[in-house]
C-alpha cells in the first residue's frame, strides 16, 4: 500500500468519523456524584473469598453434621 | 501555599488512600480524561461510565502510584486501558455512534452510503488498531503521545496504524469501494 493510498483512506474516515470537537469533548456534568457511588458500592460488596469460605463450612456442614453441635460450642 | 506543593501533597495523600485528595485528583483531572476517553469510544454515555471506570481503577491501584511520577500520563494509561477493554466488550461489529457533534460537520461531499460502510468497517477493526488509528488518523495526535496511552513504542503505534490502513483497505474494497 503506497502512501497516496493511505491518505485517501485516511481523508475518508475523516470525511466519514469527524474528529470530536472541543465542546464535545468536555464532561457534561459533575461525575464525582457517580463515583462516590460506585466507591460506596464496592465497599460494602463482600469479597469473592468469603462467599468461598462460607460455601466451604456449609458443605463440611452438610457432610459432617455431627460437627454441628461442636461449631456451636466454639461460636 | 504554591499550587505545584498543593498537588504534590494531594498526591501523597492519595498514595495513602486519602478519599478527599482522591476527589481533589478526580475533580481536577475528571474532564481530560472524559475526553480523551470519549475520542476514542465515540460516544457520551459510555464515556462518562468508563470515566468513573478509570477513576476506580485509579482508586484501587493508589498504592501503586510513584507520587514522584506525573499524574496525568499514568491516568491517560489507565482511561485508554479502560477504553480498550470496553471496545473489546462492545464488540461484535457494532456501528461507531455517530451521532456525536464533531466539527466539521460530516462532509456532505460524501454520500451517507458510503460514510455509513466507512464508519462500519472501522468498527470492524481488531480493537488495538481501532484504538491507533481514531487517535492517530482522526484525532490526529502525536504517535508519542499514543504510545504513551497504550505503553508501546512509536514505532509498534506506526505499525498499528498502517495494519488498521491496509485491514480498512481490504474490508472498503470488499464492499465494493476504492478510497
Amino acid at each position: 500500500m503506497n502512501t497516496q493510498e493511505q491518505e485517501q483512506i485516511k481523508q475518508l474516515l475523516k470525511k466519514s468519523l469527524p474528529p470530536i470537537s472541543t465542546r464535545v469533548g468536555e464532561v457534561q456534568r459533575d461525575l464525582w456524584p457517580a463515583m462516590l457511588k460506585r466507591l460506596e458500592a464496592r465497599s460494602t460488596a463482600v469479597p469473592w473469598f468469603d462467599w468461598a469460605l462460607l460455601a466451604a463450612v456449609v458443605a463440611w456442614l452438610v457432610f459432617f453434621p455431627g460437627a454441628i453441635p461442636v461449631l456451636l460450642y466454639h461460636l | 501555599m504554591p499550587v505545584l506543593e498543593q498537588q504534590s501533597d494531594a498526591l501523597q495523600q492519595f498514595c495513602h488512600g486519602d478519599l478527599d485528595a482522591f476527589e481533589a485528583l478526580f475533580r481536577r483531572h475528571q474532564t481530560e480524561v472524559y475526553g480523551w476517553i470519549v475520542r476514542i469510544v465515540r460516544d457520551p454515555a459510555s464515556a462518562e461510565e468508563l470515566t468513573v471506570e478509570t477513576f476506580w481503577r485509579i482508586y484501587r491501584a493508589h498504592a501503586r502510584f510513584d507520587p514522584a511520577r506525573s499524574f496525568r500520563p499514568w491516568a491517560r494509561r489507565i482511561a485508554t486501558n479502560a477504553a480498550l477493554d470496553y471496545l473489546k466488550t462492545a464488540r461484535p461489529e457494532t456501528d461507531l455512534p455517530n451521532d456525536v457533534p464533531s466539527t466539521p460537520l460530516q462532509d456532505p461531499a460524501i454520500s451517507e452510503e458510503l460514510r455509513r460502510k466507512t464508519a462500519r468497517a472501522f468498527g470492524r477493526l481488531p480493537p488495538k488498531l481501532q484504538v491507533a488509528a481514531v487517535l492517530a488518523l482522526i484525532e490526529e495526535r502525536p504517535y508519542k503521545e499514543i504510545g504513551e496511552a497504550l505503553g508501546i513504542s512509536t514505532g509498534a503505534v506506526k505499525l498499528r496504524v498502517f495494519r488498521a490502513l491496509r485491514f480498512l483497505r481490504k474490508e472498503l474494497k470488499e464492499h465494493g469501494i476504492e478510497p
